[in-house]
């Protein structure tokens, strides 16, 4: 993990919760908005350390509370949960493969939003809730699961175009050679 | 150790979600202020970004379509213009019958144009920015509407912009009053989370006898819309708790989801 790679989860982090509230296409179109800041949780706990995590988690979840009528903080929670649980599980879990990408993001991204609404219901919030919150949640999965192995092919690729490469060691030594035949 | 690192920023993370949800209501205001200017240098490239294809289909309208459109703006602002003529003489001839009988005069509305800058990321729910805030003259709990009829009410207000409360978010509530002889009064409540354009009309009386299509207005009730905003038009009404109330299903006028631009009405 990166300096690089961890200014790009913060920067994608900050870019995601912007574009989920200038476009309202998703929304107009499937009648829910695609939160992206669980794949990027998802990115994060299986590549990054508890810090990162922590820090995607409040920052990640202020900037979305602030921009919505949601309480300050309250999203803070339930991505750290998501987030705390796949970094302690990551030994296990083959993230290189698309299957497990797509699995783990559509878990994240339907426990992220029913963490939240929960935590609005305990703190004596009235979120909109209704049969068609059923519709959203369900859009919200799909639209996690769809969006993480495409948020971990751009991580892959931007961090081989921005990275450096890592210098690879061969048993070639010029200096050794031996030349065969007459010079 | 590795665990034990987890476990501390575990706690490091309830803590401070903690000392968040601690503050007092201005300080957590300030804050969300704050971390919310954060996007501004933002929006200036999203709203460049929004109005590309706009230019882009400006550009290529021909001369002739937009003689026909400029042609038809003529006709329709001098059928305003005419319109205004008559609101003006029946403006003052009801000043002067409300100053006959002795009544208030009715102070015209102060209106302010301001653009949608963003809606709520969250799906439950319904608010959208204002690029008006407290330096443009808004304040908390000013009513929000457009040329067809109500869109809610600003619900925080910040120095460069403000959050507008909709109609269909739960948060926002109006008494309204249906255009029937009987002028049944109710409060518009939050429909469906699905869809944006229906609203309910709760607590009209037993006998409210309505029929689909009858119009909605503000009833001036509550203090915060004044008497005949348009709100909707009724779509169906059911008995609801053993027939002790009616409960209308109200189609709004505005299309809350597409809302682009909209009038702060200032006190």
């Amino acid at each position: 993990m990166t300096a690089l790679n961890s200014i790009l989860i913060f920067a994608a982090a900050f870019l995601a919760v912007f574009g989920e509230a200038a476009l309202s296409a998703p929304r107009n179109l499937l009648g829910a908005q695609v939160d992206l800041l669980p794949v990027l949780m998802v990115y994060a706990a299986l590549n990054a350390n508890i810090t990162i995590v922590a820090l995607l988690a409040i920052f990640g979840g202020l900037w979305f509370d602030a921009l919505s009528a949601n309480p300050l903080g309250v999203t803070i929670l339930p991505l750290f949960a998501v987030g705390f649980v796949i970094l302690s599980q990551r030994e296990f879990i083959l993230h290189k493969l698309s299957f497990a990408q797509i699995v783990l993001g559509a878990v994240a991204c339907a426990v992220v939003p029913a963490l939240t609404v929960l935590l609005l219901l305990t703190g004596g919030g009235q979120p909109l809730l209704g049969w068609g919150s059923l519709w959203q949640w369900l859009v919200m999965t799909a639209g996690g699961a769809v969006a993480t192995p495409v948020i971990f092919a751009m991580f892959d690729w931007c961090n081989h175009a921005l990275g450096y490469k890592p210098r690879t060691e061969t048993s070639f030594r010029p200096d050794r050679e031996i030349h065969r035949g007459r010079k | 150790m590795f665990k034990q690192k987890n476990y501390l920023a575990l706690g490091a993370v309830i803590l401070v979600a903690l000392l968040i949800f601690s503050l007092p209501p201005r300080a957590t205001g300030r804050l969300k202020m704050a971390i919310g200017s954060l996007f501004l240098p933002l929006l200036g490239l999203a709203s460049t970004a929004q109005q590309l294809p706009v230019a882009a289909a400006d550009a290529v309208l021909s001369r002739r379509e937009l003689l026909q459109l400029a042609e038809n703006l003529r006709r329709e602002n001098d059928q305003l213009k005419v319109m205004a003529l008559q609101t003006g003489a029946t403006a003052r001839e009801n000043d002067q019958l409300r100053s006959a009988l002795g009544w208030q005069r009715q102070v015209p509305w102060k209106l302010k144009l301001a653009k949608v800058i963003m809606r709520d990321p969250a799906n439950w729910w319904r608010t959208v920015e204002i690029d008006l805030g407290s330096r443009d003259g808004i304040t908390d709990n000013l009513p929000v509407l457009t040329a067809d009829g109500l869109v809610g009410r600003v619900s925080s207000v910040w120095p460069t912009h403000s959050q507008v409360v909709l109609l269909s978010d739960p948060n926002c509530k109006a008494s309204a009053l249906v255009e029937n002889p009987a002028h049944d009064t109710g409060v518009i409540n939050a429909g469906g989370p699905l869809d944006n354009s229906f609203v309910q009309l709760t607590y009209l009386s037993g006998s409210a006898n309505l029929k689909p299509g009858q119009g909605v207005i503000t009833s001036g009730l509550g203090g915060i819309f004044p008497k005949g905003i348009p709100i909707g038009q009724v779509v169906d009404s059911r008995p609801v708790e053993f027939g002790l109330y009616t409960e209308a299903r109200v189609k709004l006028f505005v299309n809350l989801g597409a809302l682009e631009q909209v009038w702060v009405l200032l006190k």
